[in-house]
């Protein structure tokens, strides 16, 4: 009976957070859904049915292409970086080195910062300025005498997102720190020992006991960091502003809506980007739901 | 004892809504805008001032929004007329920027009648009216007129390398082979929004006003030799440009000129007011000219006001574009932002060097309208013509970006 009443009565209280996610999330899913399958443009709403118009078109449109492009160079980039710079950084801190708590806030604090700020900064290090303009890491560089080293940055023909995803690994690989530094920690140095014990060099032991043990974490860090980069927006507009070479699909999206009125390819873009995120989310959150369980 | 409190409290409340609902009402207008800052938001202040002044019982609510160069204000804008909840008058870009959203969308009126009331259309000039109007119908009030296709120069520079301002778009090919062969930058440049600012003026430039005008109502064929000419002078001339032109505002870039690293930089006016503020002296440390191929054509673009469909109260915002529109609102707002009026009456001695001659050119030119500042076409023709010049300039295909050129306008413009 008064399990009953408990149970009506967590019901009741959740009630309106589940209402407010159905409507707020779900419901808009469903009109964006709704809106990317219409004939929309223009200020006024204009449901007029097109089917896949807005889709088919989107695969043969160049822009479109440049922003596929440019994704999968940021997020191979950022990823990869983040994991191995991340992973790196954990190592170190976890030899046990003097004054590890001031260096693990330093390599954390970046995540603290809003990507506008970090685009902002980056923009002026990036600076692709030449000859007597030199500023930013090309200046440092030319007083190193490392003048080969001075580039274009995110101005590189072609390449160039690939500097804003430094900007990226930058702010990130602390957080991958922080999460490869618990991992370690949580391996028992028994496992170690025993490793030891039976003759396995240091190497050997990262790469047959460590990793496979961390392997949860990575994949934790892949989804996380992935699905970031797959919404990257603020950093990009900060650093360049709404330029072609370094467009992604989330700017395209913004500025065909909100500049140009497309509403329906906007609409359908944003749906796309929905689906690639889902297509890297729901597997893991469908495998932590069931090693929790199991647990 | 506590419920008659209560009571006595709930009564007092529903009387204070009661009397207050029914007092007197002052009249209120509310306009929109993205005037938040520097000059604009000083001219935007000048002119309420103004506006007070002569409705003192007509409330001003400045509804402006910051940032992005109007595109948050914008986005605020269509969630507001979406929703029904329109302001009484908001900025706009003159022309098809306004028409191509707001008429389509029934969200504006025509002011035929107050331009006919106000005597605006013996002040404004005649070439300028079809350019803010749509079937006949004139849809905003323009408060103040930048020229779009103004070269800046650094006379130091042209002087040094024996170069003399050019008038033909060949003449200024010819300028900046010489200045490249001396080892000086030619052209500054800034990110894309400015490259194009640059393309808009050399179609002009090569294309005369006539047939840049035809570009915009259908009677031009984008696919036509003519508009390649003008395509491969525009790449012609990308080709002088600093190399870093993608990481540079439009200041950075207007400053190498004021600083001598570049020679010329095509952008709008409103570079004057960001020389001045640079300490800079007009004539020795800047000069101006039309841009090559257009002299005698005056390229505009304007901040108007226009009449909300549905305006919450109709009058006041009738009596503010009566002061959008007056001379003496103009003369308020104009010197302050660092434009000039659109109307041709204004006192000139209110104004410095440089717009004193942009006075003179508003009152005699053929004026034309600017692309990148909303004028001549809507906004979805424009990103599309922006998502081509991107590719162009990314890919250097220019029977692509023509074609895509043919291809926004029949999706977007009046092309069939």
């Amino acid at each position: 009976m008064s399990r009953d009443k408990d149970r009506y009565l967590s019901i009741l209280l959740i009630s309106p957070s589940i209402l407010a996610v159905l409507i707020f999330i779900y419901g808009f899913i469903a009109w964006s859904v709704r809106v990317s399958l219409s004939e929309w443009k223009g200020l006024n709403p204009d449901y007029t049915w097109a089917g896949l118009k807005n889709y088919i078109n989107l695969f043969s449109d160049p822009r479109f292409h440049v922003d596929i492009r440019n994704t999968l160079i940021f997020t191979g980039v950022f990823v990869v970086g983040s994991i191995l710079l991340g992973f790196f950084l954990a190592v170190m801190l976890d030899q046990g080195l003097k004054g590890e708590g001031f260096f693990r806030s330093l390599f954390l604090f970046p995540m603290a910062i809003s990507y506008i700020v970090t685009g902002v900064v980056w923009r002026w290090l990036m600076n692709p300025a030449e000859g007597d303009r030199l500023s930013g890491f090309n200046l440092l560089f030319s007083y190193l005498h490392l003048d080969f080293l001075i580039n274009k940055w995110h101005t590189t023909e072609n390449w160039g997102i690939a500097a804003i995803a430094l900007a990226a690994i930058w702010q990130m690989s602390g957080y991958t720190m922080a999460i490869y530094l618990a991992g370690l920690r949580s391996i028992p140095d028994e496992l170690r020992e025993a490793a030891r014990i039976d003759g396995a060099n240091e190497l050997q032991i990262y790469r047959h006991i460590i990793l496979p043990l961390l392997s949860p974490v990575t994949l934790s860090a892949l989804i996380i960091l992935g699905h970031m980069s797959l919404k990257v927006f603020d950093l990009i507009i900060a650093v360049a502003g709404k330029q072609l070479p370094l467009d992604v699909p989330a700017i395209y999206m913004w500025q065909t809506t909100f500049d140009g009125l497309f509403y329906g390819r906007g609409a359908a873009i944003g749906i796309l980007l929905l689906v690639s995120v889902a297509v890297l989310i729901i597997p893991y959150i469908r495998y932590t739901l069931k090693t929790e369980t199991q647990q | 004892m506590n419920k008659k409190l209560y009571t006595l409290m709930t009564l007092l409340v529903a009387a204070a809504l009661v009397l207050s609902a029914c007092g007197p009402k002052a009249s209120k207008v509310e306009v929109f805008s993205w005037w938040t800052g520097g000059g604009e938001a000083a001219g935007l202040e000048a002119m309420i001032k103004v506006f007070n002044e002569k409705y003192p019982n007509i409330e001003f609510i400045n509804a402006a929004v910051a940032g992005g160069a109007g595109t948050n204000a914008r986005a605020v804008l269509a969630t507001r007329l979406q929703a029904g909840d329109p302001p009484d008058s908001w900025q706009g870009h003159a022309g098809q920027e306004l028409i191509g959203t707001y008429v389509a969308g029934n969200q504006i009126k025509p002011l035929n009648d107050l331009y006919q009331s106000e005597g605006w259309l013996s002040v404004m000039p005649q070439t300028l009216i079809p350019l803010i109007s749509d079937n006949g119908n004139i849809y905003s009030v323009p408060v103040n007129i930048h020229r779009a296709n103004v070269l800046w120069y650094n006379p130091a520079v042209l002087e040094a390398n024996g170069v003399s301002v050019p008038t033909t778009i060949d003449e200024w090919f010819a300028a900046m082979d010489t200045l490249q062969a001396a080892g000086v930058t030619p052209l500054a440049l800034g990110e894309q929004w400015t490259k194009m600012h640059l393309l808009e003026t050399v179609l002009l430039g090569t294309l005369g006003p006539d047939k840049y005008n035809g570009l915009w109502t259908g009677a031009t064929d984008w696919g036509s030799p003519e508009v390649t000419k003008a395509l491969e002078n525009f790449q012609k001339v990308l080709t002088y440009a600093n190399s870093d032109s993608a990481s540079l505002s439009w200041q950075d870039a207007a400053k190498l000129v004021v600083d001598g690293d570049a020679a010329f930089n095509v952008m709008g006016d409103w570079a004057e007011g960001y020389f001045r503020e640079l300490g800079k002296t007009p004539k020795t440390d800047y000069g101006w000219a039309p841009v090559p191929g257009s002299v005698g054509v005056f390229q505009f673009l304007s901040d108007s006001f226009v009449l909300a469909v549905g305006a919450p109260d109709e009058e006041a915002a009738i009596a503010w574009l009566k002061v959008a529109g007056s001379k003496e609102g103009q003369e308020a707002f104009n010197p302050v932002k660092g434009s000039i009026c659109a109307r041709t009456d204004c006192d000139k001695a209110l104004f410095g060097e440089y717009l004193q001659s942009a006075m003179d050119d508003w009152a005699s030119n053929v004026v034309v309208g600017s692309l990148t500042h909303g004028v001549v076409a809507n906004d979805s023709w424009k990103t599309e013509i922006d998502t081509a010049l991107g590719l162009f300039v990314q890919n250097g295909d220019l029977a692509a970006f023509q074609n895509a050129l043919v291809a926004a306008c029949k999706n977007s413009g009046p092309c069939k």
